[in-house]
């Protein structure tokens, strides 16, 4: 017998209810309509529940209903390719049941109930098993093996497994307790699924562009943060970062974020392949799509719905790339519901607790080794949206002060239409050092020591600006002046990156190593023979310098290149002094 | 039969508070009978077992504990038709113009509801509004929203209904319905706007909804709501493309303060509320196509940004939800330069689905990214010059500097009833960059050089 409670009070997504004894962040169905809210305050008899649906006509004296679990996720095969709202309602499924337009009051399950799966046992009767191992395999996807793992939180020994085809909530396996498992499990979202161990990152998360691989780093397990005023590109690197990092699974998180924008990424992903298996991408991929006018409780809910998703591929040994865009509105969706509640404001009417969340979400990605026995993790890429562009503001601070790695997006350089506009002065990774030993074994030796000198003649361009804002660049000494091509070089041949042009839109290693090494070279010869004598006016005008700015763009790159380098060697020795 | 309630206990700015009534929806539409026997509207905007705020959207002169208040118990819904083309109505839908009053096909809910990002179509539909400025750099399409920021005294006013008369998809002959939504500007300014839909003819396919600066301003929180309603009526119910002009947001945004000062919320960033981005994000986000049905919303908002700065937090939390933004520019303005649209902050999130080979022109993106990077080099060098002198520049940095000014004066500089096609637009655009060195133009591939570049085309 369930006890019903009934509605006190409404204002907006914030309602109060009395009659019931809920704990906190429990799920209740609120009003005749059953909208889903969840438990976020209690005192005395009454309690008060932010509900995640448009709450106009309801009425105090309603009833309440409560399901007694908190907000929870469906974990099992089907979560790939699937497109959900914040509180994992399949958007699909939504629309079959009430139109184009979001009504209330629908519920729909997160993992589909009528496909049947084929499940392969790896465990027998009489085995022990602990929570987190594997008990069996599903093909999820062409290329994504679906491992059946027990719930953390269940161990016991198997009585009876079975073999073949079964929906999602049909019994697999019996331990002798008569523990009963289904290929689904439930996991409530604020809570981190357990890990056996953390570990250090090691390995680099591979991108495709430069910058991000080249100059700023982030290893498998860690984290980002791409903070930029609206309109420097934060959406297209997100979407890059989706579609080209080198990780097994991607779960995109739309929170709060354009409608339009949603359905362009719904209609590109089917299409896009995977560089690295040919396939659709859309096979590895998870989005969670929560657009800015759906209701602001499903979009606080949605992070934690991602990060979970995340998790649990993670715990299967996967290594798994998760992009927020934009936190920022997250962010705003906790503030909105605080004030609504009453809450004493902190910084800029922030709640006080949102450091504390943002750095508890996180904490969740990292390198760890399962409880299941295998290494796997989860990459988080957060969007920041400053206010104004302001970096000082409570979002971007408190965001910084967690992350390791930060891609500073800059409106000057999207304004010139330098893409990626992200700043190279301004941004910093702090894996660069712990990746050394991966960058000289798998790249280069002397990847490493080409980076720092970008970096470091990135700086003294900086510096040497500042003066040619006052003199003109014409009075500056020809070694400077060198230093400045070389530099407008790295800019526009290696760091630009366009995200639409079917080549550049991905670079790999190999490439981006070539690319710099032919600048360096370049750089290397110039100076010689700009210290022989040779008048800086013929250096510059060299053909293959220029030449060397479109290779990027050529389908057979290698042979492009070398082309390009053989023209250089030739140029220079007429020239002299190499 | 419904009840009338006496209990007023409390009245305060726009808000009343009822004690001992039944149970009131939230979101409710309720009436208010005055003493003087006027009657008032008003909305449930908290609702508890104990007492009931609503907020009067006429103002609450000549309200007191004798006011007799009805629950109507549905939210606010306007009654839509077809016929409503050609009408004037006021900010919260009652005729203006003396006609009739609408007999409605249908009473749809003013809030609207979200739509399924899973239902929605990608805008790709190129738009031509016979701006350089606009078509050649920041392109508009179908079903985009995308704001005009403005400033005091700039011809904001003036863009927006050039490109009500001028906005066409190229190839199709239908012309856009407007919607046209006043929140709070002057009388003489919707005279401007009347006077210029009546004169071209275009006030037969628009509906028009006028709040101006007298009426009360917590009309204004509906009056685009239904001017949105309206707008989606006839894109999808009647298969129509709608050009939605609602000006001025701040003002919506005043409102929106106001409202939130009189319910004594915790204010956010410079007194707005908190939940300002939401409902920003609630008008805005109504704009779009669906897949399977033929009519689009398409969204060309005003927003004039207090003391020019696109860091206050309206313009801010548009930019974050609109898709790009058109920025006016006083300092074009003040050179006398029409229309003086800055396209360095400018931008349109959506032009590259818009545009190129079979929408537009092959060279498009090329041509409108090397202009881009070369009128924000030559802006700067501007700014060198003014302290080295133009000598210092080498010569490379002088042709720069001169393409900046070709630029304004030949791209952005036309006339107010100049209707340029997309080819002119880009023609013009490569008679400029023609000035420059062939080396310099590093953003264009070699291909359409040869084809388009007019040097190479006196060869041909």
């Amino acid at each position: 017998m369930e006890i019903k409670g009934e509605i006190y009070r409404v204002a907006g997504p914030v309602v109060t209810i009395t009659g019931i004894k809920p704990k906190m962040y429990d799920v209740v169905k609120v009003g005749h309509e059953g909208l889903m809210g969840e438990v976020i305050k209690i005192e005395g008899d009454k309690a008060t529940v932010q509900v995640y649906e448009d709450t106009s006509g309801i009425r105090p004296g309603e009833p309440v209903e409560n399901t007694g679990m908190s907000l929870s996720v469906e974990l099992g095969p089907g979560l790939l390719e699937s497109i959900y709202d914040g509180i994992q309602r399949p958007l699909k499924v939504l629309q079959e049941k009430m139109g184009d337009f979001i009504q209330r009051g629908v519920t729909a399950n997160g993992l589909d109930r009528e496909k049947k799966w084929d499940f392969k046992p790896t465990v027998a009767k009489g085995d022990k098993v602990r929570g987190g191992e594997v008990i069996g395999l599903v093909q999820e996807t062409e290329n994504i093996q679906h491992k059946i793992m027990v719930p953390p939180n269940i161990s016991g020994t198997v009585a009876e497994i079975k073999s073949g085809k079964f929906t999602v909530d049909e019994t697999v396996c019996v331990l002798t307790d008569g523990t009963e498992l289904q290929m689904m499990q439930k996991w409530p979202v604020r809570l981190p699924r357990p890990v056996f161990k953390k570990l250090l990152p090691k390995t680099p998360l591979i991108t495709g562009q430069r910058i991000l691989d080249g100059l700023f780093p982030v290893a498998k397990g860690g984290t980002a943060a791409i903070p930029g005023p609206f309109g420097s590109g934060k959406t297209v690197t997100q979407q890059q970062l989706a579609k080209w990092s080198d990780t097994d699974i991607v779960v995109y998180i739309g929170c709060g974020e354009r409608g339009n924008e949603m359905a362009d990424v719904l209609n590109e992903f089917p299409e896009l392949q995977d560089p690295k298996t040919g396939r659709p991408l859309m096979e590895r991929t998870v989005l969670i799509a929560n657009t800015s006018n759906m209701p602001v409780a499903a979009r606080e809910a949605s992070v934690y719905t991602g990060i979970t998703i995340a998790e649990y591929y993670r715990d299967m040994g996967y290594d798994v790339s998760l992009m927020a865009d934009s936190t920022s509105r997250w962010a705003e969706a906790m503030r909105e519901i605080s004030s609504r509640l009453e809450e004493m404001p902190g910084e800029e009417g922030y709640p006080a607790y949102l450091s504390a969340r943002l750095s508890e979400f996180y904490e969740r990605a990292g390198y760890v080794k399962s409880l299941a026995g295998v290494n796997g993790s989860i990459t988080v890429i957060g969007a920041v949206s400053p206010p104004g562009g302001d970096f000082s503001e409570p979002v971007t601070q408190n965001t910084l002060r967690i992350v390791k790695v930060f891609w500073a997006l800059d409106a000057k350089l999207a304004q010139r239409r330098h893409f990626p506009s992200i700043n190279w002065l301004t941004s910093y990774s702090l894996y660069t050092n712990s990746l050394a030993e991966w960058f000289s074994e798998n790249v280069a030796p002397d990847w490493t020591d080409l980076r720092d000198n970008a970096m470091d003649l990135l700086q003294r361009e900086s510096e040497l600006q500042e003066i040619v804002q006052l003199v003109g660049s014409d009075a500056l000494p020809e070694d400077q002046q060198l230093v400045l091509e070389i530099c407008r070089m790295i800019r526009e041949y290696f760091l630009q990156q366009n995200a639409y042009h079917p080549v550049d839109t991905y670079c790999s290693f190999d490439k981006q190593y070539k690319l710099l090494k032919a600048i360096s070279k370049y750089s290397d010869m110039a100076t010689t023979a700009l210290e022989s004598g040779v008048p800086m006016k013929e250096i510059l005008a060299l053909e293959s310098k220029d030449e060397l700015a479109k290779v990027k763009y050529e389908e057979n790159f290698d042979k492009a290149l070398d082309e390009v380098l053989k023209k250089m060697d030739s140029e220079f020795a007429k020239l002299g002094g190499n | 039969m419904t009840k009338e309630y006496k209990t007023i206990v409390e009245i305060s700015g726009p808000l009343i508070f009822l004690e001992k009534t039944e149970p009131v929806g939230y979101g409710e539409l309720v009436n208010i009978n005055l003493p003087d026997g006027s009657t008032k509207r008003g909305q449930v905007l908290d609702t508890s077992a104990d007492i009931v705020a609503v907020q009067v959207f006429e103002g609450t002169g000549g309200l007191n504990e004798e006011s007799g208040v009805v629950f109507t118990g549905e939210t606010i819904k306007l009654p839509v038709s077809k016929d409503m083309l050609g009408r004037i109505l006021s900010g919260s839908g009652e005729p203006l113009d003396g006609g009739p009053r609408i007999v409605p096909e249908d009473r749809i809910d003013v809030n609207g509801a979200a739509m399924n990002p899973y239902s929605r179509m990608p805008p790709e539909d190129f738009i031509q509004t016979g701006i350089s400025t606009i078509d050649g750099t920041n392109t508009l399409v179908r079903g985009q929203k995308l704001p005009i920021f403005s400033g005091s005294g700039l011809p904001h006013n003036e863009i927006a209904l050039q490109i009500a008369r001028q906005a066409k998809v190229p190839g199709s002959e239908e012309a856009f319905a407007v919607v046209f939504a006043a929140m709070g500007i002057t009388n003489e300014e919707a005279q401007y706007f009347m006077e210029d839909f009546e004169k071209t003819g275009a006030l037969e396919r628009a509906v028009v909804f006028l709040n101006l600066a007298d009426d009360p301003a917590v009309e204004r929180l509906i009056t685009p709501r239904m001017a949105l309603t309206a707008a989606e009526y006839l894109a999808y119910q009647h298969d129509m493309h709608v050009l939605v002009i609602l000006t001025d947001i701040t003002n919506y945004c005043e409102a929106l303060r106001q409202m939130g000062a009189a319910r004594e919320e915790v204010p956010g960033r410079r007194g707005y509320p908190g939940y300002m981005y939401t409902d920003l994000a609630s008008l805005y986000e109504r704009a779009g196509v669906i897949k399977g049905r033929k009519g689009s919303v398409t969204q060309f908002s005003i927003l004039t940004m207090p003391g020019d700065d696109i860091t206050h937090p309206i313009p801010d939390l548009s930019g974050y939800i609109t898709e790009g933004q058109i920025v006016v520019s006083r300092e074009l303005h003040r050179k006398g330069i029409y229309p003086p649209i800055n396209v360095l902050p400018s931008l349109s999130r959506l032009m590259n689905s818009g545009i190129g080979s079979g929408k537009t022109r092959e060279d498009h993106k090329a041509v409108s990214d090397q202009m881009y990077a070369a009128y924000a080099e030559g802006r700067d060098l501007r700014g060198l010059v003014a302290i080295v002198g133009k000598e210092a520049l080498s010569e490379r940095d002088q042709k720069i500097l001169e393409f900046a000014d070709l630029f304004e004066d030949r791209f952005v500089r036309q006339g107010r009833n100049e209707d340029r096609s997309i080819e002119d637009t880009l023609n013009i655009a490569w008679s400029i960059l023609a000035e420059l060195p062939e080396a310099l133009l590093t953003r264009i591939d070699n291909k359409f050089i040869v084809k388009y570049h007019p040097a190479y085309k006196k060869n041909n």
